[in-house]
């Protein structure tokens, strides 16, 4: 089976505990949150595994990239700490497993996988995307949304077969080695989850802003830049891939988008409640998303920009109560296109 | 067969536009989507005013042909199949909203208006109103469903079944005349069944056995801007009782639902509890939330249970009214066939309710969804026991119906009561019934409809 890559050493011999001191959710001074996270390293139960939000954010808080969140989420495991309630948990992790019923269809590059969310097909539209097909659906769901209800072992469990099915299915039949990942979970899956437990990935996985940046690149002549004001929800997977969020402001300039300067962005971005609702920490969700709309508010933005869906189902009705309009980002490139 | 001379006096009295004889009308009106079987009326024919109605019903009582009123045909226990032949009266045609008291809170509508007519003249004319709606689809009818006791969106939080919202009625007795009962039977008004001697009662729950509603007095209630859903999720069946208490001593929710269904499979093994709560204002809704979650806490505390969140395109079909989910359900085997057996009961038996549920479906080899509205603030649970099934296939339709005969059983069992029961279900109950009582509503039937022409065959002993 594959186990968490992490090395002990580098955390009993760091001084800052980034992790913890930096975690938004949990409040603890430096004594603390060293004696809390020895607990963890040890196997044993912490304040911390039951009062983290799984945000993720630890993730990229470690300078040493040393996966402290999967550790958390290991340990939650062994500890049989649930963050969400069990039924829930039990009924999602059936909900959401392959179905093996996938079919083999025609792929041409570039071929943008959904995610599970093949309903969301839809925006995958327009000069953006001219000439690229999609996969999507459980049986290609790389299932790190697990990750919130402390189940490494379902992520394990079946990721070898997701990537199979992307292989065997689709992109070997179409002579096609990578895919665009329309979901940060997708891509953090590939390029953090899969080799912090020493798992290969067979395909090249592209964020889907590097491909929406790169396309604009090419359609510059085509862009009437929007000059609009935006705040951006930045979704929890992209803790996992933190190289790429330097796309949202190009993708921003490019299309002439401002985005002005507000509190809860980058590394101090807020979740956007959905998740701690799942975990019924009730107090917290109408906080955080108070503190996040307000924000984005105070900033005078006129749009409300995601690219994580379940962010987008989550906030896009307080977004739309506090007068802005929230818009997926591939449409708001594709309203730069005049489209 | 009627003799064309009748045929020729109903559409003297009714134009000939409303009264048929032709075979494959007679073969719709024969039939209802559950599994009993047909039996062919005579004629059948749709009346346009309570004048209209006591002529055919003097007709039929001079004859002695049977009269089985009608609205939607939606009951699917073969309470509107003739069993007697005679006429079918369809009463979709007196669909007139007569007054709508906004000080007052009640509608008063002709029998035939449909659920669907009424809310929607509400949502146009008087958005601050509205009625409590049952799950039926649209075009059932306000007098076919407090004729069975029936039950909706505000029968928990607002007084009961639809039966107990009556204000008023009016009646075509068997014998002819017109009557009416409650406030309006003495004053223009009709908002009230008190002070007077109860009346209104003979004709509720009685399935069209004693006489013909022509009018309907209902109650309103107010219409709040906001409506948002509540699911509660569980795994242990046995919570259901404590944790809908809980609910409903909160005071706060509108409609409280209970479901389980072996499908779709990530929800096999699973109840939901689905919460409405309706207010006008966002901190009024805040707050009933909060009340509800609060009256929970222990239960999600310790990750037994808990809150799902609802995404949007969930949410949407949660907060229809009527739930289009049962009426999905019910095409699941496809070929037409659901039949939909309730049964009135205390909510302790739930958790019973839907074991026997579980088992008698499949002993019977059938699928099924199990569920319970709550009526009262707790008072009683209308249990509901969804069989689907494909009518072509006639040993699939034999499965049914012993599941419905064992589900009918069942239900007397745990202290319960088969609601708009179909003759066989009806025998059962009257077999347990007090002796005494069945001679008083022996006696009222045949005081009321001495030539024995209404709905017969139903609610008598066989
Ligand atoms: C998918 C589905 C969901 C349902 N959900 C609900 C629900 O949530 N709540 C609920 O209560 N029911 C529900 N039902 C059951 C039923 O459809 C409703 O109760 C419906 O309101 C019955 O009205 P109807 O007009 O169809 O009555 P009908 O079936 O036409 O008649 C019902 C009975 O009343 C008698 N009757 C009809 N009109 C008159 C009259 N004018 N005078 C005297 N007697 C009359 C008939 O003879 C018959 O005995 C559901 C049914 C389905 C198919
Ligand atoms: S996980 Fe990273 S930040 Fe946390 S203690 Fe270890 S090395 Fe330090
Ligand atoms: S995942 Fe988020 S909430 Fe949990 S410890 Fe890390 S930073 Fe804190």
């Amino acid at each position: 089976m594959h186990e968490l890559i992490f090395n002990t050493k580098l955390c009993e011999n760091c001084k800052t505990l980034d992790c913890i001191m930096k975690c938004q959710y949990i409040e603890m001074d430096l004594d603390e949150a060293g004696r809390e996270h020895a607990k963890i390293l040890r196997g044993e139960e912490s304040r911390i595994l039951k009062d983290c939000v799984t945000c993720y954010a630890c993730e990229e808080y470690c300078p040493s990239r040393n996966h402290p969140f999967y550790l958390i989420v290991e340990r939650q495991e062994q500890l049989g700490i649930h963050p969400v309630p069990k039924p829930i948990e039990k009924s999602q992790v059936i909900m959401m497993g392959p179905r093996g019923k996938i079919k083999q269809k025609e792929l041409k590059a570039p071929v943008i996988d959904m995610c599970f969310f093949d309903i969301m097909k839809g925006g995958i539209r327009g000069k953006l995307f001219e000439g690229a097909t999609t996969i999507g659906g459980s049986d290609v769901f790389c299932n790190l949304m697990f990750l919130h209800f402390a189940r490494n072992s379902t992520i394990r469990e079946r990721l070898p077969l997701i990537m199979d099915n992307i292989m065997k299915y689709y992109l070997e039949p179409a002579g096609v080695k990578e895919i665009i990942c329309y979901h940060d979970e997708c891509y953090g899956t590939y390029t953090s989850w899969a080799p912090a437990f020493g798992i290969d990935v067979p395909f090249r996985p592209v964020h889907l802003f590097d491909y929406i940046y790169h396309k604009l690149i090419d359609l510059k002549p085509d862009i009437k830049p929007l000059n609009v004001k935006a705040a951006y929800q930045r979704p929890c997977s992209n803790r996992l891939c933190p190289e790429t969020d330097h796309f949202v402001d190009d993708i921003f300039n490019l299309i002439g988008v401002e985005r002005p300067k507000r509190t809860y962005e980058y590394k101090n971005a807020l979740c956007c409640g959905g998740i701690p609702e799942a975990a019924q920490r009730f107090d917290l969700v109408e906080e955080i998303q108070r503190k996040n709309v307000e924000d984005m508010k105070s900033t005078g933005a006129q749009y409300g920009v995601f690219n994580c869906p379940f962010c987008f189902w989550t906030l896009a009705e307080p977004v739309a109560k506090a007068g802005m309009i929230p818009i997926m980002m591939s449409d708001l490139c594709l309203m730069a296109l005049g489209q | 067969m009627l003799d064309q001379e009748i045929i020729g006096k109903l559409k003297t009295i009714l134009g000939s536009d409303y009264v048929s004889d032709a075979a494959e009308e007679l073969f719709i009106y024969s039939r209802d989507q559950g599994v009993q079987d047909p039996h062919m009326p005579d004629c059948v024919v749709m009346p346009g005013s309570a004048p209209e109605v006591q002529e055919i019903i003097r007709l039929a009582m001079q004859k002695k042909i049977p009269v089985v009123p009608m609205g939607g045909g939606l009951l699917l226990s073969g309470l509107t199949v003739p069993l007697k032949g005679g006429i079918v009266l369809d009463m979709k045609r007196m669909n007139r909203i007569i007054e709508i008291n906004e000080r007052s809170h009640y509608a008063v509508v002709e029998a035939g208006t449909s659920q669907g007519m009424l809310d929607a003249y509400l949502r146009k004319h008087h958005p601050g109103l509205k009625h409590s709606l049952p799950d039926a689809p649209p075009s059932a009818t306000i007098a076919g469903n407090i004729a069975i006791h029936g039950s909706g969106h505000l029968s928990q939080s607002e007084g009961g079944f639809h039966s107990e919202m009556v204000t008023g009625l009016e009646v075509v007795l068997p014998t002819g005349e017109l009557v009416k009962f409650g406030s309006c039977s003495t004053v223009p008004a009709w908002f009230s069944r008190a002070p007077l001697p109860d009346l209104v009662g003979l004709f509720l729950g009685w399935n069209g056995t004693t006489g013909v509603i022509t009018k309907v007095g209902i109650k309103l209630y107010p219409r709040p801007s906001l409506h948002d859903v509540m699911v509660f999720m569980t795994e242990d069946i046995d919570l259901a009782p404590m944790i809908i208490s809980r609910i409903i001593n909160t005071e706060v929710a509108e409609d409280i639902n209970y479901a389980l269904a072996p499908k779709p499979d990530y929800l096999n093994g699973f109840q939901m509890t689905v919460i409405n709560v309706t207010a006008n204002s966002e901190a009024e809704i805040k707050m009933k939330k909060q009340i509800i979650r609060d009256a929970l806490h222990d239960f999600y505390e310790t990750k037994e249970a808990g809150f799902m969140p609802v995404p949007p395109n969930m949410k949407a079909g949660f907060l229809e009214a009527p739930q289009k989910a049962l009426s999905k359900f019910a095409d699941v085997r496809k070929g037409g066939g659901f039949e939909y057996v309730g049964a009135i009961m205390p909510i302790e038996k739930i958790p019973e309710a839907c074991r026997a549920g579980m088992e008698i479906t499949a002993r019977n080899r059938i699928t099924y969804s199990l569920g319970a509205r709550i009526i009262g603030r707790g008072h009683c649970a209308m249990f509901f026991f969804a069989y689907p099934f494909n009518r072509v296939d006639r040993e699939e339709v034999e499965r049914v119906k012993k599941a419905l005969e064992d589900t009918n059983k069942t239900a007397l069992q745990l202290g319960g009561i088969p609601w708009k029961a179909e003759v066989q279900g009806q025998q059962l109950i009257l077999k347990q019934m007090e002796p005494e009582t069945y001679r008083v509503m022996k006696k009222i039937r045949d005081v009321l409809d001495p030539a024995g022409i209404m709905n017969p065959g139903n609610w008598e002993v066989g």
